[in-house]
């Protein structure tokens, strides 16, 4: 029988310490859309996507209501667009048309994103991944809803650092065609090696080749709870710290799971993974970083953060991986600056820099996530900053990515706002030593030794 | 059996069981086990209903709603897995 003191800690990290369940994602493949006429391929898209995804906003909310837990999110993530629109996309505009049309979908479905505008380019870009490419600066600036993300290096393929080069250009591009809008187009833009087909999380959800027809995965949240559950053990050992940090991760999935599970019974959609991540937002309270500092930091950033983090980050796991039959996605702490008042409040302090950030990727579930940099920064640094990301995933065997924004017109010591989920940020400074003659270089970066297991 | 799991949080004052209870009768509701405690000041009550004879759960849930504010006191119903599932393994 439940007892009366669960029943209030339950609903206490709900009320008070922001636990949610930050998204259902609905997985969906798209590639039996594609079609050699574009207006085709277009309406079979469209029809697919309201069809599949018509009772997703629906049933999430059901669920809120009958566990009383807010489900933050309810997104749709796609096959990636390069595959479907190859056939009948001649011109980058043909690729923002089919933009528009998934901006739509979205819309009539009333889902808070959909992600998967993407290319998977690791080793190889073919044309149709390089239109796609071109395209996405155009595409973001025109739609709402629409994510993207380009898969530009993997442990077992190397890094295609001519994607990689391209994708500096991109950045700076979507920047430029959204600077009235604070260059919101590079927050919804994502760089990654080593991308998960299962991902719920955006800007980079999409639905892999390897996934079902549909999916459900769900990604769920609680810095709060974390930190707050961590409160209570100040000054005691890393043996109790590491327990309490388990319990609670276990604590959190199990919720994601119960929910993924009646999602997918009540969609009669397959249930896929939970992403146990730390998902941080902008409200006070729901930060990772500010469990940083109740581990025993005065901001993030200082020293012990990486080791910090690591801990963190697999606790995080081991408590999680018992909760739910299947874990995937990203899973771990995210980091973002934009999204996390703590980590701001770091950046805003002089305690955080770009390259402890980097540092701390190594470590985390992602890598460098919402941070703004000066507008004027060249496309071959960025360029170069994605390799150096794409290098720890590769040579770590995990998923990293770059969101960048180089905000037009703002420099180190102007703050930029997104708004929302997106949350703020001051512009970092970033290192501008010259790396052209680097970038320059054509081809890939062969796959590291430890690849080869076959 | 649907088993749900109602909670009252709020200032301490008489006739706060008598009222909920006397909802959940004309509901149709049966009253499984209820226990309460005082945490912070606040008076904390757990019931555990069984609901099956409920059509419209939201609607319910709108009607309890209602009776907490009349009591000064939030009340939530919710399905007892999500307790179920976070505190046993």
């Amino acid at each position: 029988m439940i007892d009366i003191k669960e029943a209030i800690e339950t609903n206490r990290m709900i009320e008070e310490e922001n636990l949610d369940v930050r998204t259902i994602t609905l997985g969906i493949n798209l590639l039996d859309c594609a079609d050699r006429d574009l207006k085709t391929c277009c309406q079979n898209i469209f029809n697919k996507i309201t069809t599949v995804a018509k009772d997703l906003v629906k049933t999430g909310e059901e669920i809120e209501k009958k566990y009383g837990i807010p489900i933050v999110n309810k997104r749709i993530s796609i096959t990636p667009i390069s595959l479907v629109g190859a056939n009948c996309c001649k011109e980058t505009k043909d690729y923002v048309k089919i933009a528009k049309v998934l901006d739509l979908a979205a819309k009539v479905v009333g889902v808070n994103f959909i992600g998967g505008y993407s290319a998977i380019c690791s080793k190889g870009m073919t044309k149709s991944d390089e239109l796609l490419i071109r395209s996405i600066p155009e595409a973001l600036a025109v739609t709402e809803k629409v994510c993207s993300s380009v898969n530009v290096g993997s442990t077992k393929t190397g890094i295609n650092m001519d994607a990689v080069r391209l994708m500096g250009e991109i950045i700076k591009e979507a920047a430029e065609y959204t600077k009235d809008r604070d260059c919101i187009g590079c927050a919804k833009l994502v760089v990654f090696c080593n991308a998960p087909d299962d991902n719920p999380f955006m800007a980079g959800a999409f639905h892999g080749v390897s996934e079902a027809d549909a999916v459900i995965n769900v990604g769920v949240s609680g810095p709060g709870v974390v930190k707050t559950a961590l409160e209570a053990v100040r000054g005691e050992s890393f043996e109790v710290l590491c327990e309490t940090i388990k319990k609670t991760a276990f604590k959190i999935t199990r919720v994601g799971q119960l929910v993924a599970k009646e999602a997918s019974a009540k969609l009669n959609i397959p249930f896929g993974i939970i992403d146990l991540s730390l998902a941080p937002t902008p409200a006070i309270g729901d930060s990772v970083a500010d469990i940083l500092c109740e581990i025993g930091l005065e901001y993030a950033g200082a020293p012990g953060t990486t080791a910090a983090l690591a801990l963190l980050n697999d606790q995080v796991k081991k408590g999680g991986v018992m909760a739910s039959s299947y874990v995937g996605g990203l899973s771990g702490a995210f980091i973002p600056v934009s999204e996390d008042q703590g980590m701001i409040n770091a950046v805003e302090a002089g305690a955080l820099t770009l390259e402890k950030l980097e540092a701390m990727t190594c470590v985390c579930s992602v890598g460098l996530d919402m941070i703004a940099v000066p507008g004027d920064v060249s496309a071959a640094t960025l360029s170069g900053i994605i390799a150096d990301e794409a290098a720890i995933g590769m040579i770590n065997q995990k998923t990293t990515a770059v969101r960048l924004i180089p905000v037009v017109g703002k420099t180190v010591g102007d703050t930029v706002e997104f708004g929302g989920l997106l949350g703020y940020a001051p512009i970092m400074d970033v290192n501008r030593f010259d790396c052209s003659n680097f970038v320059n270089r054509t081809g890939r970066i062969p796959a590291p030794i430890h690849s080869f297991k076959n | 059996m649907t088993k749900y799991v109602i909670t009252v949080v709020g200032r301490d004052t008489v006739g706060i069981i008598a009222k909920v209870c006397t909802f959940l009768a004309e509901e149709e509701v049966n009253v499984l086990d209820i226990s309460q405690t005082i945490v912070n000041g606040y008076f904390n009550m757990m019931m555990i209903v069984d609901a099956q004879k409920i059509d419209s759960f939201n609607e319910f849930q709108d009607r309890l709603l209602k009776v907490g504010e009349e009591i000064g006191c939030i009340i939530h119903c919710q399905h007892e897995d999500i307790f179920n599932m976070m505190h046993r393994i």
